[in-house]
Formats: C-alpha cells, structure tokens, sequence
C-alpha cells in the first residue's frame, strides 16, 4: 500500500499571515489550505477540482515545496520533506516540477527558448553546451516543437507553444511527479484538447505522475484516475473519477458536478442552485464550512466539523449526512 | 533597435547630437589647436594628483573669434575653441562615470531591497531614505571643503546624492516582476536566489531604469557645470565649461566669445542627452507613442 504512494500530505496547513497596525502584528490568518489529507499513486493522474480561492493551486505549491507549509508533512518517495536536511530537499525537489497556468507569464521574456529549456540543464547537470543543446533539442520534439524553434523569444510564440515550452522545461529534469496547475484554462479549446493529450503521451513515455488542478470538470473527467473536489480549503470528497461522476455522495460535489453540460438538448436536466457566497477562508463558519449554503444541512453541521471518512472503498467523504450511516 | 529611433525625428537628432559629443572626445587632440600639458601636483591634504596646465601667453589675449582661434581667445590668451574640444572629455567623464556607478549602487541594492523584502528591505530602504536627504549642493560644498577642489571629489559627492533614486525605482520594478511565474518555475528547477535576481528579475526591471539613466546624463552634466560654476568643481585652470564660463562672466560686455561658446557646448549636449532619453522612453514603453 505505501510502496506505491508516490507523495503522502498528512494534515497539511498553509496559513497566510495577515499584518496590520503600525508594528505589524500578526492579526488574522488566510487559511487557504486548512489540514488536508491524501495520497496520489505512482503512475495516476489525481484531478483536483474545485471553485477559484478554494486553495487548490496553494495546495499543489506547498507539495512540491515551492511555498513550504504551515505544519503538516509531505512525504515523496517515502522521504519526510520536512525532516531531511536542505541538500537533500533541494535534490529530491527536483524530481517534482510544475507546469504554469498563464503560459506568457510563466517564461522569462529576455531568455531564447534555448536558454529557458536548457536552465535547469545547466544548473544541475555539469555538462558540456553541445549536449545541452542536444537535450534540448530531444525535448523540443518530445512536446511537439523543433529545431527552428530553438532560438526564438517566447512573444513569438502562441499559447499552445508557449504552454509546450514550459512541458519542455518540466520535463528537463527527468521528473517522476508534475504539478499541472490549470495548464489549459488559458488555452482554447482545440488546443486545450492537444495539450491534454500531450500529457496523456508523455505520461505513458515518462511513467510520470500527474496533479492535475483545475476547475473544468470535463477536463478531469477526461484525463484524471482520481479525484478530489476541494472547498474553502478542504478536501470534501475523494474518489476514483468513474465513481464520482457516477455517484457523488456529499452535497456540494453534486451541485458542482451537474453543472456539466451535456450536448445534447432533448435531455432536460435539474440544475442545483448553490445560494450565497464562497465563505471567507479568514473567518469560515463554524462546523462544516459548507453548511451556510447546504441544502441538506442538519442541526449537527453548525458545530462540529465532519471528517473525511471511507465511506465505500476508495471512497471518502467528509459529510455528517453519511457518516452516521458506517 | 535603430528602426524604432527613424520614426521620431527628435530622438534621432538627439542620437546625432549624443554620437557627434563622442567623436569630439575621443578624437579631441587630432581637434585642437592647443594643448594642455598634465603635471602632478601635491595637495593640501598631502596626496598628490594629476592637474591639466594650459599655456598662458597674456600677448594673444582677448582675440576675437578668427580663422586662427574659432572661438577667440580668453582672458590669459588661451585658444577656447581647444578648451571646449578638451571639456568634452571631462563633462562625459564626469556624466557616465557618476550615472554608472549610481547605476550599479542602485540596481544591487534596489534589486536586494525588493526581491528579499522584509527586514532586509526595510533597512535598506531606510538607508536610502537617509542619502536621499542630503542637499547634493550641500554635500559637495562638504566634500570641496574637506577633499580639496576637484573632478573626482565632485564626482563622488554627486554619486552619493545619486543612487538612491535608482534603488527606489528598481526596487519598485522588482516588486512587481518577483511575483511573475518564471520567477516560480526557475526556483522549481532549483535555481538559487542570486541566479533568480540577476538572471531573471533584474535583467526585466531594467528598462524603466534605462530611460532614467538617460535623462540623468544630462542633469549630472549641468549639475557638475554649476558646481564648478561656484567653484567647487574642477580646479582653476582647467578646460571645464561650467569653469569657463564662471570666468567669462566677468568679460561679457567686451569679450561675449569667451562665455558663449562653452555654454553653448552644455546646451547642445544637454538637449542631445535629454532627447534621447525621450527617444528611449517612447520607444520602451508602447504607451507612450503617438
């Protein structure tokens, strides 16, 4: 059961401090992600959905590291992050990468693609500029680009390639574990449709394994093992894809979940309005952050806030309407 | 780079203007008329120093401007077309020399400032606050005082008044380039902080910079005149505008020449430097174009 767990969060916290006053104390607190609990498999693709500000993208930023977290461990390939010495983190950190979300945004302006592709090359391998060149040149066509490509600046490219550029660098370090944070939202359609494919491809050549954070349910549904759907900084319910969209047990999945359009106009579906806001991951409600909004809201959720429980195998869900039943 | 310069008529004269002012100080002694000798001299406080001596020859005296001497001569029969040839060098000399290393100060401690923020910045920034302060006419004043009278003293009294105005302004830039992704992606592929800062957020915070530096050219150029205007400057002696015209000034009425002509050399260079800059603010920053 461990053996194949590829990353491990246990009770994972990141808490934003907020300052305020002439000596900036420490007020409040941003708690975007609030004691999260999951594994991912070697080899999966583990969606992760959820509405924008639930803290999904600061969830997979905090796994690989990129922002250290609150309290909580991350264990990757059977290592405790927080208890092994820097060099060794800053090794083992690279086996995790990051694909970006705004594809211009995410590649230095000033840098050929040359330069970009070839940086992590040439800061943690000593090896000779031909070979990098070489290596970069393999990953250009691994993504789908080539040699006339090399050295152009990233203005002069389109989204699509642009996000190719970045696969490209991901990929320059032989990683095993890629946090994908919304990599095609800024896309269009069509070429959302060959990026994820380009993953799918990559994922079977590399053995790779994926997180997959976005808010387009399709998208998941397409590309993702398994699922968690997040909500004000929690996990509320995790299971294999199949078995969510077949059957989702906690309310706010399946409202979330029949927002999917289905092209087809003779069936007539039954919208679930959720009413009301987003609570503030500042000052949530108390009990299960969902209640305020819930339609099927009994009297415990005000107080005590439900635990993520196996419901069925592979199944969990964190709702007080299910657990009374195990 | 120079396509983008063709389309605004004003910035590419001040290119001419800027590229004219060099060609005189590099080819200055195949120039002149005159030249100055340099003699080593000791100071008041004891170390000694180079000093440009012109030749006084008191015969050719207030001549006005000829087919011998351009520009006439001075009050000690000195050729002013020469000096004016020769003060080139000491202008740029002084303008590239105080706006680079105000330039350097600035982007190290500007970039550090922003990029690690916290107590770092805070403390830096409130040095900068301190040496933003200080009256530069005040500090060289102290600096004359306590130096001696020279180009190098007023050099360092103008980039000490000087950078703290680069650090803010690219301390500002690194603040908003820091929280771009590649920033992200190149700490995710292991990148430590001083490759980030140098490889990757300076080299994008630095055109605003740029077109400051350019315009700053021509203000430390009319600032170190004026101050050798005053005498706090350059020595008695030497071939520098601001100087040349501080003992100009005193023969207006019967020798206009003698004044005239250095002012004329800062105006053109000034104007050749400020020019540019805008030349390179429109062409930095889309906005702007008409």
């Amino acid at each position: 059961m461990e053996k194949d767990q590829i990353i491990k969060a246990k009770n994972i916290k990141e808490y934003f401090p907020i300052r305020k006053g002439i000596f900036s104390t420490v007020k409040e607190y941003v708690k975007a992600v609030d004691n999260v609990n999951f594994y991912i498999k070697k080899g999966e693709t583990f969606g992760l959905v959820g509405e924008s500000g639930c803290g999904k993208t600061t969830l997979g930023r905090t796994l690989i590291q990129l922002i250290p977290p609150t309290s909580g461990t991350v264990c990757f390939m059977g290592k405790n992050l927080s208890e092994i010495s820097k060099s060794e983190l800053r090794k083992l950190r690279l086996h995790m990468q990051i694909v970006f979300q705004d594809p211009s945004s995410s590649l230095n302006p000033r840098m050929t693609v040359k330069q970009i592709i070839g940086e992590p090359l040439k800061i943690n391998k000593k090896i000779k500029n031909e070979e990098i060149n070489k290596k970069v040149l393999l990953l250009l066509k691994t993504v789908g680009l080539d040699e006339q490509h090399m050295y152009r600046f990233p203005h002069e490219f389109s989204g699509g390639q642009k996000q190719r550029i970045g696969v490209a660098r991901a990929l320059a370090l032989n990683p095993d574990f890629i946090v994908l944070d919304e990599p095609t939202s800024a896309l269009d359609v069509s070429v959302q449709a060959k990026i994820l494919n380009l993953f799918k491809d990559l994922q079977k050549k590399f053995n790779l394994t994926y997180l997959f954070i976005t808010h387009d349910l399709s998208v998941i549904k397409y590309i993702s093992d398994r699922v968690a759907v997040m909500y004000a900084g929690k996990i509320v319910e995790l299971s294999t894809t199949k078995e969510l969209f077949k059957k989702q047990l906690h309310p706010y999945s399946i409202a979330l979940l029949c927002c999917i359009p289905i092209p087809d106009p003779k069936i007539k579906k039954e919208f679930i309005v959720i009413k009301g806001e987003v609570p503030s991951l500042i000052n949530p409600p108390p009990g299960c952050k969902f209640h305020p909004r819930c339609p099927k809201r009994i009297s415990i959720c005000k107080k005590i806030e439900p635990e993520l429980i196996e419901i069925k195998k592979e199944h969990f869900v964190a709702c007080h309407l299910y657990q009374k039943k195990v | 780079m120079l396509h983008l310069f063709r389309r605004s008529l004003l910035s590419m004269i001040g290119l001419i203007l800027i590229l004219f002012i060099i060609f005189i100080a590099i080819f200055a002694p195949y120039l002149a008329i005159q030249h100055p000798t340099y003699v080593e001299v000791s100071t008041e406080q004891g170390t000694r120093r180079i000093e440009e001596r012109w030749d006084i020859n008191f015969q050719d005296k207030f001549i006005p401007p000829n087919s011998e001497h351009y520009f006439g001569t001075d009050d000690f029969g000195r050729d002013i077309y020469s000096m004016v040839i020769y003060g080139t060098q000491i202008s740029l000399k002084i303008c590239l020399m105080v706006v680079f290393s105000a330039t350097i100060i600035g982007i190290i401690l500007g970039g550090i400032a922003g990029y690690f923020g916290g107590k770092i910045d805070e403390i830096l920034m409130r040095v900068t606050d301190v040496f933003l302060s200080i009256p530069y006419l005040i500090l060289a004043i102290a600096v004359a005082a306590a130096l001696g009278r020279s180009i190098e003293n007023i050099m360092m009294a103008l980039v000490l008044v000087w950078w703290p105005q680069y650090a803010r302004l690219l301390r500002g830039q690194v603040l908003s380039i820091r929280e771009n992704q590649y920033v992200e992606a190149a700490r995710s592929i292991g990148a430590n902080n001083w490759r980030i800062l140098f490889r990757h957020v300076i080299p994008n915070s630095f055109a605003p910079l740029l077109v400051q530096i350019t315009l700053d050219l021509g203000a430390v150029l009319l600032v170190a005149a004026g101050l050798s205007f005053i005498g706090l400057g350059a020595p008695p002696g030497t071939a520098e505008w601001g100087l040349m015209i501080s003992s100009g000034r005193m023969h207006m009425f019967h020798s206009w020449w003698y004044a005239t002509f250095p002012g004329l050399a800062i105006v053109i260079t000034v104007l050749g430097f400020n020019l540019l800059g805008d030349g390179i603010r429109d062409i930095t920053d889309p906005k702007l174009r008409r």
